[in-house]
């Protein structure tokens, strides 16, 4: 090849370039109106960049709608937060005067008994009479009993998934921020609990404290905390060998600092995720108690208990007995469920999008 | 480390916990408030000395280490002692009731894994497309459905309504007779809706993430055939999350089951469970939750069993 | 003709944020036998060459016009069965991770032996008598031992063997190496380039080399094309390319490199930063970073051209040297203004190479 008979002509040797000079670009001005793109994206916090585009996500964004429509419901459904007396000018005034519900869920008729849905009053005032919904076998009204259900189950759901998380987080955080014995110990606990099935758990739970609102919240928490706290503790231990933490401590920083200003923010993405897909599944847990007769009294417009109690009636043709309760929860947790993958491919975007077909 | 090693650390480690969780089901009883003799006589007012007697028979008046000893080392021959509700042996009881729930728990199992294991992998190898975003609505509706929901209106349209099923089981009938078969099918799609749900999702998205690995893209830089890519490469590393998933259907299923055997008023282990709560009948509890946790732990091991099978890093 | 020939190759990928123009216009010609080396900061469009050549592009990537003659034979026109027999066979890839790149759930010689079972359709037994054979090429020791074994039972270089042996096992004609030796260290490095260049030399296997390593480049490669922004802007021999460079960005390149014994006080870099190729610069892609450029930079896109001749050339003879830089074509009124220092000689580059 005439490569190698060139090479013998130039001499080879240690090359050295002069004269490229980097200073003559940078202080022109610029030749067009190209600019380079601004790819700061390190500048702003994962917590933004996964914000925007749970934004972008218009299923998650209808489960949320959805959910804020349910709450909304349900937080008016009935007049509530009566302010103390002795607060002048206020006091004794309502905090939430409204009553969504059209009638009292308790007021009982059993001539009116099993009414189907009606909208026969609709347009009279006040709708008295008027049961879009029907009526129970006692003659209450379903849609009031339904919008005062949505207050049962919707704050069991958050109070229990909220309390769970109060315990679940320190308790994984520790965990895995020690390790040793403290690691070994909250770990064996929470592979015990976890060895039974969740429902079978708090009905364990039910059975030595008895039924009720608060028991049942207590239940639900004795089951929900465990995923958190494995969660936030594989992540603190994976987050734990990265260098900005023994960064943080050579700088002498205390524990509880490294682990709430370093590790925390990375480590709760997956914990929120979970979190947010918690929330449904401990409404169709206290629903199930409901149903099952563990839970609330069953006089109570609690929506599981409600299917318990019109169980028969619906076998027996009263279809609308039962069916508003559980579409009711059905649409409430699929919102939650919406909301939970949204949240999770906002966190996570490489989750689901087509391959990068060999683009890096 | 061979299978084999793996398989006895692995067993050695369920020990302890199987040990905890007897005595977690053992010390239900004890953080009740109230004194367990009364829960014994249901609360009726008797003679001192009857019921001190009442506490001797059932060894209330030994230290608690003692009693759980005994408690356990019956429980490990299967005696659980007698039911307060009805007076058989516990054993009897549950003996009577486990196969329906096995049966149930057997047909909701299958068909789950027939129906969500292809149907995960067709939805991940042609994601993004029609097909793939109906069937992740589909699995989106089974997940939020409440499932005793479901069994209402399954029985409210196939039995009431279309007849086709009856509403009550059949009695009198063996386990494996056919009308209890059959009965026993409404049931287990119920379960099986939820639980199917789930494992779709699950396997679409460890397909997913393996369709992207650099061994997926190794082997087609090969020039392997692409059925054989898929099959040998992606499924077979897929199926390892399959697994693990497979062992969380099983609790899955048991909790799907109190709930849904309740519904279709089914002679199973759930129902039995929950009729017991409402009486108190701590010994029948006991024993169902004890058996329940050993069930599940066991469940676990052996996915994990095999889950070291399929991924050699494991063993190693 | 040569063993392969790329003509005008543009890719692109339809992203959400907008087309990506992976390459543009590529062309370049590798000889049987030949070790032709890629060179280019991330993002040049390196990778998405070889993957390319391979047929390996995916949504959302197209391969939008050109040809890519192997043996004569437009690999774009294949069908896809075709081409899968071309792949591992003739063509053969080894990738820069080596560890993502072997299935950790099969054995290494089972994913040696799988390819040869394909391609050459060997039996099971004949399958793995060629596989040992091939591992103990890359030297790897106790062959029959480690066919068994698994590879996170491998350490980094010997997983990099492996992966070599694979891609050797069909003895193929071309193989292309995307970064082999990014992720090891330095004396695995040597090892590993060593073994390649064995195996070229005794198997007359042509190889690209893929890198952003120019001490990789110069000890290793006959023939180099420096890419920037997906666009081919230097082509040349080794030789030519690090004493004679034509373009301002290889110059660049050069001169950043640190030397011992350089009295200056700073780093040398480029300055700026390379386009993302969605939105490129007008003009030569490279205006906006290079010391020499005037307003024709931003006006006209510079071809690809022989810096004796000026000329595109439809015949890429294998020895000329090309760059894309307007200074060629005659275009730019004061030239390009550096000095390359060997030793004592020192060479005046003006648009041209002035012989001492």
């Amino acid at each position: 090849m005439s490569t190698k008979s060139q090479q013998s002509q130039m001499n080879r040797g240690r090359i050295r370039i002069e004269g490229f000079d980097a200073e003559v670009v940078e202080k022109r001005e610029p030749l067009s109106s190209w600019q380079p793109e601004l790819q700061s994206e390190e500048s702003k916090s994962r917590m933004y960049y996964a914000w925007r585009r749970f934004k972008r996500n218009r299923l998650a964004l209808f489960g949320a709608a959805v959910v804020t429509v349910m709450v909304l419901l349900a937080v008016f459904a009935r007049p509530w937060g009566e302010l103390p007396e002795w607060l002048p000018v206020i006091g004794g005034m309502l905090l939430q005067p409204f009553s969504l519900a059209p009638q009292d869920p308790a007021s009982q008729d059993i001539l009116l008994g099993y009414q189907p849905p009606t909208v026969q009053h609709l347009f009279s005032w006040p709708p008295s009479g008027l049961h879009l919904f029907g009526t129970d076998w006692a003659g209450r009204d379903l849609l009031s009993r339904t919008l005062y259900g949505g207050r049962w189950s919707l704050s069991i759901g958050f109070i229990a998934v909220g309390v769970a998380l109060l315990i679940g987080v320190p308790l994984g955080s520790i965990a895995g921020y020690y390790g040793g014995y403290v690691d070994e110990f909250i770990m064996r606990i929470v592979d015990m609990l976890y060895a039974f099935p969740f429902i079978v758990l708090a009905i364990a739970v039910i059975t030595i404290l008895g039924r009720g609102y608060w028991e049942m919240v207590l239940a639900l928490v004795v089951v929900g905390w465990l995923s958190y706290a494995r969660i936030i503790r594989g992540e603190i231990l994976s987050v734990k060998q990265n260098e900005y933490v023994t960064a943080a401590k050579a700088l002498g920083a205390k524990d509880r600092t490294v682990i709430i200003r370093h590790i925390m923010p990375n480590a709760m993405a997956p914990v929120i995720v979970q979190a947010t897909l918690s929330v449904g599944s401990v409404v169709l847990t206290a629903a199930a108690l409901g149903f099952l007769g563990l839970g609330l009294s069953p006089a109570t417009a609690e929506w599981g208990v409600m299917l318990n109690v019109e169980q028969d009636s619906m076998a027996r043709g009263n279809w609308w007995a039962g069916m508003f309760p559980g579409i009711a929860l059905f649409l409430f947790v699929m919102a939650i469920n919406l909301i939970g993958d949204g949240v999770r491919d906002a966190f996570d975007p490489q989750g689901d999008k087509r391959g990068s077909g060999g683009l890096r | 480390m061979s299978l084999q090693r793996f398989i006895l650390k692995r067993g050695l480690i369920t020990i302890p916990l199987l040990i905890g969780v007897s005595i977690m089901t053992f010390g239900m009883i004890h953080f009740i408030p109230g004194d367990p003799v009364d829960f014994i006589t249901q609360f009726a007012d008797l003679d001192p000395d009857v019921e001190d007697e009442i506490r001797s028979q059932y060894g209330l008046d030994q230290p608690v280490y003692i009693q759980y000893f005994n408690w356990m080392s019956d429980a490990i021959m299967l005696d659980f002692g007698n039911a307060i509700t009805t007076n058989r042996t516990v054993s009897a009881e549950i003996a009577d009731r486990l196969p329906y729930t096995l049966l149930m728990g057997s047909m909701a199992f299958l068909v789950t894994v027939i129906t969500a294991i292809p149907l995960g992998i067709y939805a991940a190898y042609h994601r993004n497309t029609r097909i793939d975003q109906t069937s992740r609505v589909f699995a989106l509706l089974g997940i939020a459905l409440p499932n005793f929901w479901l069994g209402l209106i399954l029985i409210l349209v196939f039995s009431s309504y279309l007849g086709l099923f009856p509403v009550l089981p059949p009695t009198g009938e063996g386990l494996l007779s056919t009308d209890m078969i059959f009965y026993t099918i409404l049931p287990a799609v119920t379960i099986g809706t939820g639980a199917t749900a789930l494992m779709m999702r699950l396997m679409r998205s460890s397909m997913v993430e393996e369709l992207d690995k650099d061994y997926v893209r190794t082997a087609r830089a090969k020039g392997l055939p692409e059925k054989t890519v898929i099959r040998k490469h992606v499924v077979r590393n897929s199926l390892i999350s399959v697994v693990t998933v497979a062992a969380i259907q099983v609790a899955f299923i048991i909790s799907g089951s109190v709930v849904v055997e309740v519904v279709f008023s089914y002679p199973g282990i759930g129902r039995l469970l929950v009729e017991r709560v409402q009486t108190r009948d701590f010994p029948v509890i006991q024993a169902l939750v004890l058996i329940i946790g050993v069930f599940v732990i066991f469940a676990n091991m052996l996915a994990d069993i095999i889950y070291a099978y399929l991924d050699p890093r494991i063993r190693y | 003709m040569a063993l392969l020939e790329v003509e005008n190759l543009n890719v692109r990928f339809y992203t959400e944020d907008g087309v990506v123009k992976a390459t543009n216009d590529l062309s370049y010609q590798i000889e049987a036998g030949e070790r032709f080396g890629v060179v280019g900061e991330s993002g040049a469009g390196k990778s998405v060459t070889s993957l390319a050549l391979m047929r390996l592009i995916d949504e959302p990537g197209v391969i939008e016009s050109g040809e890519i003659r192997f043996k004569g034979q437009n690999l774009l026109d294949l069908e896809y069965e075709e081409m899968r027999q071309i792949r591992g066979n003739e063509i053969a890839m080894i990738f820069q991770d080596a560890e993502t790149a072997l299935n950790p759930a099969y054995t290494v010689g089972e994913q040696i032996s799988e390819a040869i079972r394909v391609h050459l359709g060997l039996g099971e037994k004949a399958a793995k008598e060629r596989a040992l054979e091939k591992l103990e090429s890359v030297g790897i020791p106790d062959a029959p031992q480690r066919y068994t074994d698994y590879p996170h039972q491998f350490s980094g270089g010997m997983q990099q063997r492996a992966v070599i042996a694979m891609a050797l096992s069909c003895d193929p004609d071309l193989i292309i190496a995307d970064e082999p030796t990014t992720a090891l260290d330095v004396t695995i490095e040597a090892q590993i380039l060593s073994l390649l260049e064995d195996i070229c030399k005794e198997t007359d296997t042509a190889i690209q080399l893929i890198t952003h390593d120019l001490g990789v480049v110069a000890e290793f490669c006959e023939r180099v094309m420096v890419m920037y922004a997906g666009h081919p802007v230097e082509m040349a021999t080794v030789e030519d390319l690090y004493y004679n460079p034509q373009h301002p960005y290889t110059v660049g390149l050069m001169s950043s490199i640190p030397r011992i014994g350089d009295e200056r006080d700073r780093l040398q870099t480029i300055p700026g930063r390379m386009p993302d190729l969605i939105e490129n610069p007008p003009g030569c892609n490279f205006h906006p970073r290079c010391p020499y450029a005037e307003d024709v930079c931003t006006r006209m896109e510079p071809p690809l051209v022989d810096v004796e001749t000026g000329l595109e050339q439809d015949e890429l003879a294998d020895t000329s040297q090309m760059a894309a830089c307007l200074e060629h074509t005659g275009d730019l009124q004061k030239g390009l203004d550096y000095t390359v220092t060997v030793r004592e000689e020192s060479m005046h580059a003006d648009g041209g190479v002035t012989d001492e």
